[in-house]
C-alpha cells in the first residue's frame, strides 16, 4: 500500500467514525479561561479541532540548509476526556551546496486524556501517547525509518484566581508540555538515534480575557479576539550521540480566536547555536470543528 | 486530498454552525464604576443564548449574595440577558455568569464592577 493511499485511508476512516458523532463541549475551556490551541507546543486539552494548514519557513540550521513545510492537524474526541489527533506535512528542504527536495514528512498520531479540568483555578491537564511512524514520509526530507513513541504531559494553568489588587494580571496563562522519545531503532543508516527529552511552554497575555472579566478597556474587533504569547520549545538529547545536545526555538507572536476559526502567527527565532541562525516565520489557520459542526462531527462519539 | 477531505467536511456539515457564546460587553462595564446603582445588569454575548439554562449572580466583594430578580432574556436581543437589581449601596460587586449558547456550548465567567466608589 502506498503512503498516500495509507493517509488517505486513514484520514476517511476518521471521518466516518466523525460522522458517528454524540455530543457538544470541547475547546480548550477550563471555567472561564479559554486556552487557544497554540502553534508549537503540544495543547493541554483533548478538542475536535483541525489545523489547515499551518505553514512555516524555518531559520536556517546550523549546516546552512532552509526548509519551508505545508502541515495539518486533525484531532478528534472519542469521548468527552480521550481524543485522537493525527497529522502530517509536506516539506520544502535546501540543503546548503545541494538541490532542493521535497516530500512528505512521517505521519504522526496522538492518544490523549484528559486528567482534570479545574475551572476555580482554571487548570487544565492532560496525559497522552504520540508516536511518529516510520516509513510514512521521504527520507530525504527528514522523514524517519524508524517509529518513535513519546509518552507527553501537558498542563495548563490561568491567572484568573489571583487577587484584585494584581487583577492586571490574571489574563495571563501558561501551558506547558514535556514529553520523551522512545525511537524503536537505535541506529538508521550512519546515524544513531538518540532519546529526546522535549519540554514546551507557552506564555500567553489574552486579550479577550481582559476585556471580559477584568476590565472593558474598549477594545474593539479584532483586538478583543487576540491572545499575544510567546512560545518556547526545546529538545535535549539524553543519549548516544546526542547526550546533552540542546535544540529549541522561541517564537514570539499573535492568536486571534474567533467564533468558529483562530488565526495564529509566530516569529521563529533559533535558541541555541546548534539550532541555527536567522529568523522564519509561522501562520497557522485552524477550525473549531466543535463550533463548525456542534451536530455532527464536533461532538464526542460517545458520551455528551 | 487535504483539501478534498476538508471540504468533505464542510459539505456534510453545513448550515448546522453556532459557537460558544463569549461576553461581548455588560453594562455597568466589566470593572468600571458608576455613580450610582444600576437598575439592571445587561450582559450581551456573542452568540444567542438559551436563557433558561443560564444564569446570572451578584454578591458584594466580601462574597455576601445580593438578591435580585430573575436573569431574563432581553426581547429584543437573543444575544442578552438582563437581571434587575435591588438599589445597591456603594461599593464592589462581583457578578457570575454562565450561559448556554443554542447549539448547547456552555460558558461561564465572572467580573467585578462598583457603584460609587
Amino acid at each position: 500500500m502506498t503512503f498516500s493511499r495509507l493517509t488517505a485511508g486513514a484520514a476517511c476512516a476518521a471521518l466516518a467514525i466523525a460522522l458517528l458523532a454524540g455530543d457538544a463541549g470541547a475547546h480548550g475551556f477550563a471555567g472561564a479561561r479559554f486556552f487557544p490551541a497554540t502553534i508549537l507546543t503540544d495543547d493541554p486539552f483533548v478538542a475536535d479541532e483541525l489545523s489547515l494548514p499551518t505553514v512555516a519557513g524555518s531559520p536556517r540550521d546550523a549546516d546552512g540548509a532552509h526548509e519551508f513545510s505545508l502541515d495539518w492537524d486533525l484531532a478528534k474526541r472519542i469521548t468527552p476526556d480521550l481524543g485522537i489527533s493525527f497529522g502530517q506535512g509536506w516539506k520544502y528542504l535546501k540543503p546548503s551546496g545541494s538541490p532542493a527536495v521535497t516530500g512528505l514528512d512521517a505521519f504522526h498520531a496522538g492518544l490523549d486524556y484528559q486528567l482534570f479540568r479545574d475551572g476555580p483555578r482554571e487548570a487544565i491537564g492532560l496525559v497522552g501517547l504520540h508516536a511518529s511512524f516510520g516509513h510514512t514520509g521521504r527520507i530525504a526530507v527528514g522523514a524517519p525509518d524508524f517509529t518513535t513513541l513519546s509518552p507527553t504531559v501537558a498542563f495548563g494553568k490561568g491567572f484568573g484566581d489571583l487577587p484584585q489588587s494584581l487583577s492586571w494580571l490574571r489574563p495571563i496563562a501558561i501551558t506547558g508540555n514535556m514529553s520523551v522519545d522512545f525511537p524503536t531503532k537505535t541506529t538508521s543508516a550512519d546515524t544513531t538515534n538518540p532519546n529526546n527529552f522535549n519540554y514546551g511552554f507557552a506564555f500567553e497575555y489574552s486579550l479577550e480575557y481582559l476585556q471580559r472579566q477584568v476590565r472593558d478597556v474598549g477594545l474593539r474587533p479584532p483586538f478583543n479576539r487576540m491572545i499575544p504569547l510567546v512560545e518556547v520549545a526545546f529538545t535535549t538529547g539524553l543519549n548516544r550521540d546526542a547526550g546533552g545536545q540542546t535544540v529549541g526555538t522561541v517564537q514570539p507572536g499573535i492568536i486571534w480566536a474567533g467564533q468558529f476559526v483562530q488565526v495564529g502567527a509566530e516569529v521563529i527565532l533559533p535558541a541555541t547555536r546548534s539550532t541555527g541562525r536567522g529568523f522564519g516565520g509561522v501562520v497557522q489557520l485552524h477550525f473549531y470543528l466543535d463550533d463548525l459542526f456542534p451536530g455532527s462531527i464536533g461532538r464526542p462519539i460517545f458520551g455528551n | 486530498m487535504r483539501w478534498v477531505l476538508f471540504g468533505l467536511i464542510i459539505a456534510l456539515g453545513a448550515g448546522e454552525a453556532s459557537a460558544h457564546a463569549f461576553l461581548d460587553h455588560a453594562v455597568p462595564p466589566v470593572g468600571a464604576t458608576v455613580a450610582a446603582s444600576p437598575s439592571t445588569l445587561q450582559l450581551f454575548f456573542s452568540e444567542p443564548i438559551e436563557p433558561s439554562f443560564s444564569g446570572v449572580a451578584v454578591a458584594t466583594a466580601g462574597g455576601q449574595p445580593v438578591t435580585t430578580g430573575a436573569a431574563a432574556a432581553d426581547p429584543n436581543n437573543p444575544a442578552a440577558l438582563v437581571l434587575p437589581l435591588p438599589q445597591l449601596k456603594p461599593g464592589r460587586y462581583r457578578v457570575r455568569w454562565h450561559v448556554v449558547s443554542v447549539d448547547t456550548h456552555r460558558t461561564e465567567g465572572s467580573f467585578e464592577f462598583s457603584v460609587g466608589q
